[in-house]
């Protein structure tokens, strides 16, 4: 869909050009054209950024903004398309390495400057390490949301557990659940990368945040015996029969609801599987949030915490104009707005924003800002690269359902790193 | 006539193109052809095996971000990579077991090639699977399959069978496509075999009959020889349809589980195009080989044609 936002008040902004350090000042009334691509093809959150866009759109009523929503899953093959060819002014996409192909491509404009010289750098601090390759910082953040487990509260109360202080207390639950005849974890593996979400965790864990990325760096082979022992703890879930039978033709929409009908007791997921489970019935009561229990004792907890972000392509025709827009996304206003709960139910990047009254939201900031001492990882597609990623996430699918393979995966995984 | 236009040829000398008029005028016709072949098909499997020597992201001129590495994909590709192994011998499975519609697409043709009343409802109904996107067909035969809510696992219970997974299991998966992949593929070769019927010649059936075939022998003996156009036809669409299969792949089982059900086309596109693939140079080697292995037959379908026509002459 496009639709344009066309100059009606021209004659009023005039007087007001200020091209070449328009972005210093925000209430610089902007013209000429800026063209933005979304990756939002969901209905909330298409809505959400839309009305950010008519937002922005209103402050500088001479600027003709032209926005194209690109189907979520299609957006990931077209990128590389229209970054080299028809480049947009403004782009979606994901932190950490999954911008690394397009950085190293010279596709992504440095947007240091704007980290660098406005408020801007200070109130999304948190996440400036995610975003930045090479000392450089190549995009804007606009939400982000905690994982960690979701679980059926009334279904734990009933069988009289509670969410588990350590591993060892996770798997008793588990086993309680399984012989009151129900699934403990529910999953859908056909798209893959619900399975790393589970080896994220259970290998930040195991070895912690700095083992986990030296991993991802490839610095570690796959045949490690710390990779061994992360798989063997994960192996105790597998073989206990923790997950719901027939994940790896499930995406995870589908697995749902098992967790809904009473199956399953819980998920790993992230923040926004949290609005379909309250739409298929579960509400406060019956659904709760618990962060994933350590393992290792002594290892500082890490989460996942997945950030989405704005680019400026850099073959882009209006920078100023992108940098006043990516300016405007940072802004903890417009932050507050677009990840309340009636929008993307996210939470803000925006230090300064504040958080949506709901309260998963407000257990998942809690979490991440006062009990994620390890660090934040940004999920384990986004973290390794890409055709890491792609191999290990297909060895995960076989391991949770031929766990006896373990040692052909994990041959075929470190061929992968060695090529790499 | 020819009087005439002999002497009008010697009073007036004959210009270069009207002296060479026979030799040149059917390549002024193939040039449009010609050309189009050559920038469409010769060149692109040019450059398909030139990136294919190349380390290269496809992002970036291959000049400058690629990395020159010879046959080290192929040698990659033949000796070590063990999902290209499994994508080969899925290919294998789908030529073999897709020839079925075949023998599927002749019963039903011959079935369904009689005069009763209906009868063209009942050919446009079995004719209907290749007409709905092969999208669909893979989305319904999802569901078919699927082992909680499927009809399969629902019939097989019937004769007192357990329920099986078959897009879930590594060993039934690449059969469970092939199968959903035959609906259609066997509708194709019905229509192709009941436009033969048609061209039957109803005089040699009468022969036939007067000398005392029926059954099988009729078929065998004089249905079946003026039947070989079609089955050409059908053979070699079926062939290519194996060698093409990707988007009931896609759609189905994308792959998985565990890259059981890739073929060598769909590993192409996983390695080159897809969400995590940025290896164009791998991607390249993979459609360089399938090329390979289409040519065989290519070559095979040209030799029958030009044989075919040598014979026409």
């Amino acid at each position: 869909m496009k639709f344009t936002l066309k100059a009606t008040l021209a004659a009023l902004a005039a007087s007001t050009i200020l091209a070449g350090s328009a972005f210093a000042d925000g209430h610089a009334k902007l013209t000429g054209d800026l063209k933005i691509f979304l990756d939002t093809s969901n209905p909330a959150p298409r809505a959400t950024m839309e009305a950010m866009i008519e937002r922005f759109g209103a402050k500088h009523p001479d600027l003709n903004i032209e926005t194209t929503v690109i189907d979520r899953e299609a957006y990931k093959t077209q990128i590389r398309n229209f970054l080299t060819a028809n480049a947009p002014d403004v782009a979606t996409w994901y932190a950490a390495n999954r911008m690394t192909p397009y950085v190293n491509a010279g596709l992504f404009e440095d947007v240091s400057d704007l980290w660098a010289d406005t408020a801007m750098g200070e109130e999304l601090a948190s996440t400036k390490g995610a975003m930045t390759i090479d000392d450089k910082q190549w995009g804007v953040p606009y939400t982000y949301y905690q994982w960690g487990v979701y679980y059926r509260k009334d279904i734990y109360e009933d069988l009289g557990i509670s969410e588990p202080a350590d591993f060892d207390e996770m798997l008793a639950n588990c086993q309680k659940v399984l012989d009151a005849g129900m699934k403990c974890y529910t999953i859908g593996t056909k798209w893959l990368w619900t399975a790393s979400g589970w080896f994220d965790y259970i290998n930040m864990r195991t070895h912690g945040f700095d083992f986990h990325m030296e991993l991802a760096a490839g610095n570690v082979a796959w045949t490690d015996d710390r990779v061994r022992e992360t798989f063997a703890n994960w192996a105790k879930l597998v073989e206990m029969g923790a997950f719901v039978d027939d994940h790896q033709n499930k995406d995870w929409q589908q697995s749902l609801p098992l967790m809904v009908n009473g199956e399953a007791a819980a998920i790993l997921k992230g923040n926004f599987a949290v609005a379909p489970l309250r739409e298929a019935g579960l509400d406060d009561s019956k659904l709760d949030f618990h962060q994933f229990p350590a393992i290792t004792p002594g290892i500082a907890l890490a989460e996942d915490a997945p950030t989405d972000t704005f680019h400026i392509p850099a073959k882009a025709e209006n920078k100023d104009n992108a940098r006043a827009f990516l300016l405007h996304v940072a802004s903890a206003e417009e932050q507050t707005i677009i990840n309340n709960g009636e929008n993307l139910g996210q939470l803000p990047v925006n230090s300064k924003a504040s958080i949506d009254d709901d309260k998963f939201l407000k257990e998942g900031f809690e979490m991440l800002s006062s009990n994620s001492p390890g660090g934040v990882a940004q999920f384990f597609d986004r973290d390794y690269p890409a055709e890491m990623a792609k191999a290990a996430m297909e060895g995960m699918q076989e391991f949770m359902v031929y766990p006896e393979n373990l040692d052909d995966i994990l041959e075929r995984l470190e061929d992968v790193r060695a090529d790499l | 006539m020819a009087e005439t236009s002999d002497m009008q040829h010697n009073t007036r000398p004959k210009g270069w193109y009207a002296r060479n008029e026979i030799a040149i005028t059917p390549w002024l016709f193939l040039i449009p052809a010609m050309i189009m072949f050559t920038l469409y098909v010769v060149w692109p499997i040019g450059q398909s095996f030139y990136i294919s020597m190349f380390k290269w992201d496809g992002l970036g001129p291959i000049s400058e971000t690629g990395e020159y590495v010879g046959l080290a994909h192929y040698e990659r590709l033949l000796t070590r990579d063990k999902a290209f192994t499994v994508s080969l011998w899925n290919n294998a499975k789908w030529l073999v077991f897709y020839l079925l519609a075949i023998p599927g697409g002749l019963f039903i043709a011959l079935f369904l090639n009689q005069t009763v009343g209906g009868i063209r409802l009942y050919k446009s109904l079995f004719f209907f699977p290749f007409v709905i996107s092969q999208i669909v067909v893979g989305l319904v035969f999802t569901w078919f399959y699927d082992p909680t809510f499927g009809l399969f696992n629902g019939i097989i219970g019937v004769f007192g069978f357990n329920p099986v997974n078959v897009l879930g299991d590594p060993k039934l998966a690449t059969y469970g496509i092939i199968a959903a992949g035959l609906w259609p593929q066997t509708a194709y070769c019905m229509i192709l075999y009941l436009t033969g019927l048609n061209a039957v010649d109803p005089e040699q059936i009468e022969a036939a009959r007067l000398d005392g075939a029926k059954g099988l022998k009729m078929l065998w003996f004089v249905i079946l020889p003026q039947l070989r156009p079609a089955m050409f036809i059908a053979f070699v669409v079926t062939i290519i349809g194996a060698l093409r299969s990707f988007d009931l792949i896609s759609i189905m089982t994308n792959g998985g589980p565990f890259g059981s059900t890739r073929v060598l086309s769909f590993y192409m596109f996983e390695k080159s195009l897809s969400e995590y693939g940025f290896k164009m140079g791998y991607g390249a080697a993979i459609a360089v080989i399938l090329f390979l292995i289409m040519l065989l037959f290519i070559g095979y379908f040209l030799f029958r044609m030009y044989q075919d026509e040598r014979e026409a002459r």
